[in-house]
């Protein structure tokens, strides 16, 4: 992994977490998980355009948009009672918002492993992040193609 | 000291009514020394949002599984993770934990591993707890260390390995706790995005289709005994006496069904196999079955 490819957002996020104590780190992602915004109104009433993410334990959606300024916006959602889920949610919400289809499909697919929470949340839990942040980027693929 | 058993007539004619407690026996008893609660998630976070007062929490994948191999902590690492939360050999342990006690029933069945003695579950876990408006706090304990002996683990009764399995089929029932899709072999990921998991999809041989839930009731709790007869002995047909092997995906959800044969039903001899598919399914030549059918071994 190379920090040029990194977009600022998530490498902050990241050296916030490795800045931390293992135990703090979970108490960082507890804040991420209460920071996951709502879905905006056209999705909340049309769970038809979101997309599940399998790869999620709990169920998690969501959705991709790409402006004709091939500007991203992510759209996630995940249920109350999946703290950690929704911590990850709202990691690569807040680490992608606004960056370009290039700086999206250049994030690396095992950032999550690098965020210093392998101990602390294991492995197998952050394959659910690694699938959501594989699904967002393959959304951001099919609809710039489309611009 | 044991703590009394919860009387309520709702476990009576369970085999082993003394593995459970009701969300109102524990109200009573919170803060009673010599009792220790625990609660065990899948969510590693969802402690931390809040939990019952006076709870501790034991993570299965950061506290119960070894780091480095594929196998449970050892009789000094159990030692030291139970002396840490304020548990002796003696404590009455209740266990509780989100997904109708999932996490929760395996911990106790890891604890079981240790031959640790008196360890229980809150019948409905969190949800029934939530359900009733009960308490949660966000305050951490910080139990007093107390020394906890270091006694070996024994997989030789209630854990069962991959050849244990081979060697049974055709001959014991085995009980595979997941859901009827990847009983059957359908997969529902998209193809560009294999399941990681396991390298083939279906069943082992003989298999009876039981998933975990059907052991529980609307309100989270587990179902009477009547209605869990039906679910494992008419409906899968084991019979009283039979030896069994239950498993799932790595062994969670047929920790479930561990207890439900073991401590509610009463059978005497249950092994719970935790490589469970994630290992079967990536096995070389281990024989699976694909479709509705239990299927047969090719002798």
């Amino acid at each position: 992994m190379t920090d040029t490819a990194l977009p600022e957002a998530l490498a902050d996020i990241r050296d916030d977490f490795l800045a931390l104590e293992q135990s703090d780190r979970l108490q960082l992602l507890l804040e991420f998980s209460q920071e996951l915004p709502e879905l905006p109104e056209r999705y909340a009433d049309h769970p038809d355009l979101l997309e599940r993410v399998v790869e999620c334990q709990s169920p998690v959606f969501l959705f991709v948009e790409v402006d004709e300024d091939r500007v991203v916006r992510v759209f996630l959602t995940a249920p109350r009672e999946s703290p950690t889920t929704r911590g990850f949610a709202s990691i690569l919400a807040q680490g992608l918002a606004g960056l370009t289809v290039e700086q999206v499909l250049a994030v690396p697919s095992d950032f999550p492993l690098e965020i210093g929470l392998t101990e602390a949340v294991s492995p197998l839990r952050l394959r659910g992040m690694i699938g959501m942040l594989g699904r967002i980027q393959r959304q951001v693929k099919e609809k710039s193609a489309a611009l | 000291m044991p703590i009394e058993n919860d009387p309520s007539p709702a476990f009576a004619a369970f085999a082993h009514p003394e593995r459970l407690v009701s969300t109102d026996w524990l109200s009573a008893h919170l803060g009673e020394p010599g009792l220790v609660v625990v609660e065990s998630d899948e969510d590693v976070l969802l402690y931390e949002t809040g939990h019952i007062e006076g709870a501790v929490k034991i993570d299965w994948h950061t506290e119960l599984n070894d780091p480095v191999t594929r196998d449970y902590l050892d009789g000094a690492g159990f030692a030291k993770l139970l002396g840490s939360k304020g548990i002796a050999r003696d404590t009455t342990v209740v266990i509780y934990g989100d997904k109708n006690n999932w996490w929760a029933a395996y911990a106790l069945w890891v604890f079981s591993l240790f031959g640790h003695k008196d360890v229980r579950l809150l019948d409905g876990g969190r949800a029934k707890w939530e359900a009733e408006g009960r308490a949660y706090t966000t305050v951490v304990p910080t139990p007093a260390p107390v020394d906890y002996p270091v006694v070996e683990r024994d997989d030789s009764v209630i854990r069962a390995f991959r050849d244990d399995v081979l060697e049974v089929i055709g001959s014991s029932p085995l009980i595979d706790v997941r859901s009827p899709e990847e009983y059957v072999g359908y997969r529902t990921s998209a193809p560009a995005y294999p399941e990681e998991g396991a390298l083939r999809a279906g069943h082992i041989p003989t298999a009876q289709n039981v998933p975990w839930a059907k052991a529980v009731a609307e309100d989270g709790s587990f179902k009477t005994r009547p209605e869990l007869e039906e679910v494992y002995l008419a409906g899968a047909g084991l019979k009283p006496g039979d030896d069994v092997i239950a498993y799932c995906r790595i062994g969670e959800r047929s920790s479930h069904t561990w207890f439900v044969l073991t401590h509610l039903l009463g059978f005497e001899n249950v092994r719970n196999y935790d490589g469970s598919w994630t290992e079967w399914g990536s096995a070389v030549r281990v024989p699976i079955v694909k479709g509705a059918e239990p299927g047969a071994v090719a002798h």
